[in-house]
């Protein structure tokens, strides 16, 4: 597999405070990439770097072999949050990259199905439950249809039950798009499950502290009982980073 | 989902709703009619100097008589006056506000003059506009337009600025231009600010509209008070009183109903 997306990052700073410095990491086409580490490791401030919504880093990123520099149409980001615009329908938050009129694009119903959100359409967000708001913060993202898509703890917010459902549409849809992943994570069963590779930052900034690779087939099946043994190691490493 | 479960109660609740609606309309009537009957009863047994305050029915009366004799148009007057001032006043607190909201640079260059004018008592403008403008409509206007001017300038730039950063960064990922930017995330964003500072400014048009006719005019509500003082005719004092609480609170439920209906998106608490 090609390399899609290259960053590297020599420092990012805020202040006297350096979050990140001299990392490395590449994504090849169609993998997914779960990042964990310790709160503060700066795993959100990579995700803004690669969004292109800052710019205030030493580094470079390289999208299919070319500089990558500000927001680019290839690259998704998805929050925490649903960060829906709360005075827009759900469908018009869908098709908000295409202005007022899109929201009677087909690719708005064909993404709600998806998404398992048929028939709210027309719904406020005030109006979804937690789990139903980010679904819809999900089909926002896919409507551009990138390449690339960033999570940051993107199902952190909702219940256990919900989160389990969530993963199951993001492993789906990213089949079916054919997506590269960059996912954020307190998870680690979430990254068990969703990732090809499991990429574990530092508490000081610095290299990745360790990399994974995960090896079944995705879809996967839950829990992940033939992985027990590389979610030992996982939690051992963690432990040794005092992250936990 | 969640929804789901939710929504099977709701339903059931509609009956019980209902049955508390109108009640809780007339709650807001009880106190001025308690008031009234109040001052009826001890107008009517001698508790209360009738000169000074007049009986409820007196009022009426005089409201009555006054109908025959143009009323129409000193309400018109000073209803006209009250629209243009706060039109004009808020249509500028708009445009600067935003402004202002939207810019650094028209900040530094604008906030700190708006703000240093915003602390001068706005009546202390009345000798000055009387100077520069004469007796006639504009200093009124004027006056009324600067009464509506701040609170409205001040929901304006503070709803702006005081929009989500969480918001704005998701909307970055869509690469607007700055017009953009503003006309579809800063702007609704900002509303709810905005319609506060629409109301305040409305409410305060209406006060400077009396202080405006007060000092000098031959006609409108704040003529009617005067001239009520004048010729000690409390019952034409109390009736212009009586008209300007109800044409403010008509005005403000007229924009209160819009504000409803633009912001139907708000999820606000809602007491039960």
């Amino acid at each position: 597999m090609t390399t899609l997306l290259d960053i590297t990052i020599h420092d990012k700073s805020y202040g006297a405070r350096r979050v990140l410095h001299n990392l490395q990491l590449q994504l090849r086409q169609g993998e997914i990439v779960s990042l964990i580490g310790a709160s503060g490791c700066g795993k959100s401030s990579l995700l803004s770097i690669v969004a292109g919504l800052d710019a205030d880093f030493r580094g470079s990123l390289r999208l299919d072999g070319k500089p990558l520099t500000g927001v680019h149409g290839d690259i998704g980001l998805i929050f925490q949050e649903p960060r829906l615009f709360p005075w827009l329908t759900v469908a018009q938050n869908i098709a908000f990259g295409l202005g007022q009129k899109g929201q009677h694009d087909p690719k708005v119903a064909q993404l709600l199905d998806e998404v398992g959100l048929h028939g709210l359409a027309d719904s406020l967000p005030k109006q979804l439950s937690g789990g139903q708001a980010q679904r819809a913060a999900i089909a926002r993202g896919l409507f551009g249809q990138p390449r690339i898509l960033l999570l940051d703890e993107p199902f952190s917010a909702v219940d256990a039950f919900t989160r389990m459902k969530l993963q199951y549409l993001l492993a789906d849809v990213a089949a079916r798009h054919g997506l590269t992943v960059l996912l954020v994570t307190h998870d680690i069963d979430e990254a068990l499950y969703l990732s090809d590779r499991i990429v574990m930052l530092d508490t000081r900034a610095g290299p990745p502290r360790a990399h994974y690779d995960v090896t079944a087939p995705r879809p996967r099946s839950r829990p992940p009982a033939t992985q027990a043994a590389l979610k030992d190691a996982i939690l051992g490493e963690l432990y040794a980073a005092h992250a936990i | 989902m969640a929804r789901d479960t939710l929504a099977a109660p709701a339903i059931g609740d509609t009956g019980s709703r209902r049955r508390l609606r109108l009640p809780r309309a007339a709650l807001g009537l009880l106190l001025p009619v308690l008031a009234l009957l109040a001052a009826e009863i001890g107008v009517r047994a001698g508790l209360i100097p009738a000169n000074l305050l007049p009986a409820p029915s007196e009022i009426a009366a005089t409201i009555a008589g006054l109908a025959q004799q143009g009323l129409a148009g000193h309400v018109l007057a000073s209803t006209v006056r009250v629209a243009i001032g706060f039109a004009g006043g808020a249509l500028l607190a708009i445009l600067l506000g935003a402004a202002v909201g939207l810019n650094r640079t028209a900040e530094a260059l604008l906030d700190p003059t708006f703000q240093a004018l915003r602390a001068i008592p706005s009546l202390a403008w009345v000798p000055l506009l009387l100077l520069w403008l004469g007796i006639d409509e504009a200093p009124k206007l004027v006056l009324i337009g600067i009464g509506a001017f701040f609170p409205v300038y001040m929901g304006v730039a503070s709803g702006i600025r005081d929009v989500d950063r969480k918001l704005i960064d998701a909307a970055r990922m869509y690469r607007l231009s700055r017009p953009a930017l503003a006309r579809r995330v800063l702007l609704p964003a900002a509303l709810p600010a905005i319609f506060t500072g629409l109301r305040n400014g409305l409410s305060l048009a209406w006060m400077f509209m009396v202080a405006a006719e007060l000092i000098a005019a031959s006609q409108g509500l704040g003529y009617l008070l005067s001239d009520g003082r004048e010729t000690s005719r409390a019952d034409i004092v109390l009736a212009a009183i009586v008209l300007l609480a109800l044409l403010g609170k008509a005005s403000d439920s007229l924009m209160q109903r819009l504000e409803n209906r633009l912001l139907a998106w708000r999820d606000s608490y809602a007491p039960a």
